[in-house]
């Protein structure tokens, strides 16, 4: 069995904004296109958990739409198990990956009883097909995760938000994955009933050998909970590393950036520096490195040239000041 | 730009805030919700104060009622629920049983209010610098375009580039972490003394998060104002507060100086809080070899305290928490712990009390 599970060959992602026809045609307005993943490349391992961080626009969501087939990419090519996701008769792949979402009081039905919604994979995968098998996997699936049988019979109003989430999680291994993906699953979450979950998913992944994608904004929870983290800003890859070399010597200076400005709960009263400017607007990207308005290093040639991914010992960093040798 | 500055900023600049008399007093505030099928008490007799130039930081699981708190002192609690019980003083003023237009006065003059939504406290059909020089016209005596220079130097003061090319824009050309800023422009043009903030920076970026936390830090060390922080997030609270309070189920469960709270928290809850925060822990920097170390973080479980919150109709008897409190002895299943001090901080939990025999 190869190690690589799942692989993003240059995928890129573009979504027509354009006015109405009416409004090109009257008023001149030119066709938009915006770029929402721009040619990104990894690869993702079996049983690890890949987690994709950036700020709210980065595409990071975007990406995990592409690879669970909610959106086509426009170019590129994603490859699951050695098999392109694009190709003819690769839908069947797509029943070895199920998606988590973030807000478990939108993602929920609220007029099915908790046993009909983990049950649904089951009954359209046609895993089980006599009703007791059934029965007896929602309540397998429901213990599993932290909750009682007896919960089969509540609607989701009667849970809180944790629990909720137990049950997508609950739904989502129902169709024995053995790859999941993990749009934002904490963050509407309070803070100890996130920890509840997050032990949770670690607990079965190891128990399952599941395979994470892992989508944050939370950079504390990402290293909590990740191998590898790849770094996004503006539909494209700044850095992908080991989650322990990123947090440690993080080299793009978007990464440090980021690391720099989370709220330091030691206290250590260190000066940060601050973070000037904001993510630019993605339907006018900047030329050559999205980020080098904002970046204390930008050079003649980042204005001008776009960086390319290039492996630093064991990270893939897209910088060309960390390529010159200009920052350490 | 005079006005700004005058408000005495070395008054408080290092003084210890606590030797201050408060600016703000809330006495055993109670908080209710008259229902068909009873009463709700969602704060249930809560205690602090707030100094000039100090920060505290209100801290709690959604439901806790800090949010609650905070309107109850803005005075705009949404009905059915009322203020049944207790005080709220305002440099030594009752304000918590006054008209609404008197009320009315005082938010905005002297209390500001800074909410998590910079979307929908801004007015859509009128440009920021409308809604500045109305808010400045209402609540000082000044022409307009003294208004006007007031508005431009406070939407500079709160990091706002070119103030002068910005002031005609609507709520909708401006980012969410510009819009934030224009709020509290707008939130601090009457130099209040106390400022209450809910959740200033949770729709917002790490990197724009970052700017508005050490923005606010600012204003209440350069004009002494009082802030209150409504967050959910510990991290704000460690980088912006003086002291923090961290509420359950209505109630302060323990309050004290931010570090104190931090790194010796007393009651369990708080003590659960903190261990279930993910930390980036990274190798210690004199280590200094690659691979040692590995962060904490992967692989290591995550304190939990189990269960969630009670619901309001199902507060359980004694200690609101001992159902998830790995601590709990027989004291705590039949009386309700007030708060207890223990060193520079109090907290309401039974394993404080003098008389419990401590092992």
């Amino acid at each position: 069995m190869p190690r690589t599970l799942l692989e993003l060959d240059e995928v890129s992602r573009e979504f027509d904004v354009s006015r109405p026809w009416l409004n090109r045609v009257l008023e001149g307005a030119p066709h938009q296109v915006l770029r929402a993943v721009d040619c990104i490349s990894f690869e993702l391992q079996r049983g690890e958990t890949l987690a994709l961080v950036g700020e709210s626009g980065c595409g990071k969501s975007t990406v995990a739409r592409l690879i669970v087939g909610l959106y086509a990419p426009s170019h590129g090519r994603i490859v699951f198990d050695g098999r392109d996701l694009a190709a003819p008769g690769a839908a069947a792949l797509r029943r070895r990956m199920q998606m988590i979402f973030q807000d478990p009081y939108a993602s929920l039905n609220p007029r099915w009883r908790v046993r009909d919604i983990v049950a649904e994979p089951v009954r359209v995968l046609g895993l089980a097909s006599a009703e007791t098998e059934i029965a007896d996997r929602v309540s397998e699936l429901l213990t599993q995760v932290g909750l009682a049988p007896e919960d089969s019979d509540k609607y989701p109003h009667e849970f809180s938000g944790g629990q909720r989430q137990r049950i997508s999680i609950a739904r989502a291994l129902s169709g024995k994955p053995e790859f999941l993906v993990c749009d934002e699953p904490t963050s509407a979450l309070d803070v100890s009933v996130q920890a509840q979950i997050l032990n949770l998913m670690t607990e079965l992944q190891e128990r399952l050998g599941l395979t994470y994608l892992f989508i944050s904004h939370n950079l504390a929870v990402v290293s909590h909970i990740a191998d590898r983290v790849g770094v996004m800003y503006l539909g494209r890859l700044a850095e992908v590393a080991d989650a322990n070399e990123l947090f440690a010597r993080p080299k793009h200076p978007y990464t440090r950036m980021l690391l720099d400005a989370i709220p330091d709960l030691k206290m250590t009263g260190k000066r940060r520096t601050p973070v000037a400017g904001e993510v630019p607007n993605p339907l006018d990207p900047p030329a050559g490195c999205a980020f080098h308005p904002r970046c204390p290093h930008a050079g003649e040639r980042c204005r001008t040239e776009r960086p390319l991914p290039i492996a630093h010992g064991k990270s893939i960093v897209a910088c060309h000041a960390v390529a010159e040798g200009r920052i350490e | 730009m005079t006005p700004l500055t005058k408000a005495a900023p070395q008054q408080n600049a290092f003084a210890a805030p606590h030797l201050q008399p408060p600016l703000l007093e809330v006495r055993d505030l109670r908080i209710e919700f008259p229902g068909r099928r009873g009463t709700l008490t969602a704060v249930d007799g809560i205690s602090f104060s707030i100094a000039p130039g100090e920060v505290l930081g209100v801290v709690g699981e959604s439901g806790a009622g800090k949010s609650l708190t905070g309107m109850a002192i803005i005075g705009l609690l949404e009905p059915p629920g009322r203020i049944a019980g207790g005080q709220i003083r305002l440099e030594g003023e009752r304000i918590d049983a006054l008209p609404h237009e008197k009320m009315r006065r005082i938010r905005g003059r002297r209390i500001g209010a800074i909410f998590q939504d910079p979307l929908t406290a801004l007015n859509p059909l009128y440009t920021i610098g409308e809604q500045l020089v109305e808010t400045i016209a209402t609540h000082l005596d000044v022409n307009p375009a003294e208004a006007r220079s007031r508005a431009l130097a406070l939407l500079g003061e709160v990091g706002i580039p070119a103030p002068e090319g910005r002031f005609d824009h609507y709520p909708h050309q401006f980012s969410g972490g510009m819009r934030q800023r224009v709020v509290i422009a707008l939130s601090i043009c009457a130099e209040p003394r106390l400022i209450v903030a809910d959740e200033p920076t949770t729709a917002l970026d790490v990197s724009i998060q970052a700017q508005i936390i050490s923005l606010l830090k600012r204003l209440a060390l350069d004009h002494g104002t009082a802030v209150m922080l409504i967050t959910h997030d510990m991290g704000v609270i460690a980088e912006t507060a003086d002291r923090v309070a961290v509420m359950y189920a209505g109630r302060i469960a323990e309050i004290g100086p931010v570090r104190e709270v931090i790194h010796a928290p007393r009651h369990p809850y708080s003590a659960g809080l903190m261990g279930s925060i993910p930390k980036i822990a990274l190798p210690t920097d004199d280590s200094g070899a690659p691979g040692t170390g590995p962060p904490g973080g992967r692989r290591t479980r995550l304190v939990q305290i189990e269960g969630s919150m009670p619901r309001l109709n199902a507060i359980p008897p004694g200690c609101a928490f001992h159902p998830r409190c790995p601590k709990r002895f027989e004291r705590c299943l039949r009386e309700r712990p007030e708060l207890i001090r223990t060193g520079t901080t109090d907290a309401a939990c039974w394993l404080h009390a003098p008389d419990t025999a401590r092992t």
